[in-house]
């Protein structure tokens, strides 16, 4: 059953319109993430969820209570903020209990729910500091624990880790996870990081201008993207998009010319009637190098070393590259020709619209 | 020359020229100082006399022929009841403006600046036959409104421009965290804007204490303050500097001492757009 529900929401800044029409249903424990490029309308539809906006059409409905016209401290939701907005004239205790002095929560009542809150998030030595006297990672969980003090219905989360360093980030993101493994709470996450998106998500709400381009859940939108901005979007490197000049039947199967190179691609794979043409979408984990026989070769440009792989960028003709990913220790060389292999069950087919034409075969 | 040694020499240079300014800046309060000690005969000589056996006579006179604590009374009354009533308007004028801006915003921040613009005496007449229908010639409570008219433009600004910098993020989390708009006022912009709010305060303040123009045209003897009462010497049996440069000596002292206590304030104050 959907606990926050969400119907054609619209959200109009003058003349510029921030959210199309946005259709959505989270279920209670669910951890959603939006993410989307900046611009896209995450954060304005977090905020209008938040209610710090106001929509300017459709409607939020909360545990069966409709909340659009509901003032932001009445909504019984928590946020943290990117910039952690702490209250700098208040000691770590006071921020973390500030919400349940307003609520008028008895004193007995707030020292404990602080003093857990405080052991659960190691803050305990910290409770007398100012905000000013902590480190980055200290002022978040800080934040974090503000939040979580108040046992809100819903966790709303703006973009909480991008102000941290990249080892801090993927401890902090560790530590959300299993906050909510514990808590059970509903969450939902702005972030702009696809990586943050694909390890936190329950379900993955992907924007684009606006509106909802897919949700599912990270491997569903991984492998069986519905258009070609969710394949770019998701996964690093990117999805290598190759355009087919010429299709063709042939018995079973489609014969697709790609830069010159015939591949046969299963006929029952595709969604709808024969194009003339298509962009190819292949991932650079699923290509192989191979000694001959390759659908394509080209001439590497650029190898990248990461340690425990490497990403070859190759150049198949003049205005045409691709990344391939390859083993860790690979032999290959800059100026190198090579061949290789596409694995076809991987191919997902676009349309001249950006739609996806093709149907990724169920896993054996 | 090696760069240190240019370093020093820019730091020298900067010195020097800071300190010619400042003692430009100080002299006259400094000739009106040591004047206010001279005899009437001491104070007109030429060239002026720097060494000279200092007298009490002036302050003893000025008190005598007008009741210093009277308008120095009237002066703290004036400044500090405008000052307040101003705050209690401007403080939820600015925090609308700055956290709930409307199309038109910026054009009435201008427009109140705009009033700054216009020649008080421009005014005069009006407010003169205001003040005298009402009965409020001569009275404090003109002085306070005129005050509070007259410095609000300014204290808004100041308070916007403070407020317009706070991170919104803190009075969002407020409102996540159940704060109504009250509770966002009352615990957490103010105690945030303690000196921004109390240098505007002292500048406003400092504003009433040296107002002149007002001071001299609605009030006579009742209500008026320092300023008036110093510029009683200026008049009818000709120039007496020496009681003069005492008259605003007295009127200067309380408003420096203030001033000097509350310096930290002031400059943190003038500056909080910069450090932040």
């Amino acid at each position: 059953m959907s606990y926050l529900t969400i119907t054609d929401l619209q959200k109009h800044y003058d003349s510029y319109h921030a959210l199309r029409g946005i259709n959505l249903n989270i279920s209670e424990g669910e951890f959603v993430v939006f993410v989307g490029p900046s611009g896209c309308g995450k954060s304005t539809l977090l905020r209008t969820i938040a209610g710090l906006e106001s929509s300017t059409g459709g409607n939020i409905e909360l545990d069966g209570r409709d909340i659009t016209e509901v003032a932001s401290s009445k909504r019984d939701l928590a946020m943290v903020f990117q910039s952690y907005a702490l209250y700098p004239h208040m000691t770590v205790a006071d921020n973390l209990s500030f919400a349940l002095r307003l609520a008028k929560v008895s004193d007995a009542e707030i020292k404990e729910k602080v003093r857990s809150v405080s052991a659960s998030l190691q803050l305990d030595a910290l409770l007398e500091r100012k905000p000013k006297e902590l480190s980055g990672g200290q002022r978040q969980r800080v934040a974090i624990g503000r939040a979580i003090v108040r046992q809100p219905k819903v966790f709303l989360f703006d973009e909480p880790l991008s102000n941290l360093d990249a080892a801090l980030r993927v401890q902090m993101r560790l530590e959300l996870a299993r906050l909510h493994k514990k808590l059970g709470t509903t969450m939902i996450y702005v972030t702009h990081d696809q990586v943050e998106a694909m390890t936190l998500a329950d379900r993955v709400v992907i924007l684009n201008a606006g509106q909802i381009e897919q949700v599912g859940t990270p491997l569903e939108l991984y492998r069986q993207p519905n258009s070609r901005f969710v394949a770019e979007f998701i996964g690093t490197p990117k999805m290598n998009l190759i355009a087919a000049n010429k299709i063709v039947r042939h018995e079973d199967n489609l014969a697709i010319e790609l830069l010159g190179q015939q591949i046969l691609f299963p006929a029952n794979r595709l969604k709808g009637p024969l194009p003339k043409t298509a962009v190819v979408g292949i991932r650079p984990e699923h290509m192989t190098l191979v000694k001959e026989g390759g659908d394509l070769s080209g001439r590497i440009e650029l190898v990248e070393h990461l340690g425990s792989e490497a990403y070859a960028h190759l150049q198949l003709s003049s205005d045409q590259t691709i990344i391939i990913k390859a083993p860790a220790r690979t032999e290959l060389k800059d100026g190198q020709v090579v061949s290789i292999k596409i694995d076809i069950s991987e191919i997902i087919l676009f349309n001249e619209n950006d739609r996806v034409i093709s149907v990724i075969p169920e896993e054996v | 020359m090696t760069l240190n040694q240019q370093r020093k020499l820019k730091t020298i240079l900067t010195g020097l020229f800071a300190w010619t300014v400042a003692l430009v800046l100080f002299f006259p309060i400094f000739w009106m100082f040591i004047t206010s000690f001279k005899t009437e005969l001491q104070a007109i000589s030429v060239p002026p006399s720097l060494f000279f056996e200092p007298t009490l006579e002036n302050f003893r006179i000025v008190q005598e022929r007008s009741d210093y604590i009277h308008h120095a009374w009237n002066s703290v009354v004036t400044s500090f009841g405008s000052t307040i009533i101003a705050l209690i308007i401007a403080i939820p004028a600015a925090y609308s403006m700055a956290f709930f801006p409307g199309k038109r915003t910026k054009d009435i921040l201008l427009w109140m600046l705009s009033t700054k613009m216009l020649p008080a005496v421009g005014v005069l007449v009006p407010i003169y036959i205001l003040c005298r229908d009402y009965g409020l010639l001569d009275s404090k409570t003109a002085l306070v409104i005129i005050f509070t008219l007259m410095n609000l433009p300014i204290i808004v600004w100041m308070l916007f421009s403070y407020f317009k910098d706070l991170p919104k993020e803190i009075l969002e989390a407020a409102r996540m965290d159940g704060a109504t708009p009250w509770d966002e006022v009352v615990k957490v912009v103010l105690p945030l804007s303690v000196g921004a709010i109390s240098s505007t305060a002292l500048l406003s303040i400092v504003l009433c204490w040296n107002e002149a123009f007002w001071s001299l045209n609605l009030t006579a003897s009742d209500a008026a303050p320092l300023t008036a009462m110093i510029a009683s010497y200026s008049s009818p049996e000709g120039l007496f500097w020496a009681k003069l440069s005492a008259a605003s000596t007295l009127a200067c002292a309380p408003i420096v001492v203030f001033g000097w206590f509350c310096q930290k304030q002031l400059v943190q104050g003038l500056t909080f757009g910069a450090v932040k």
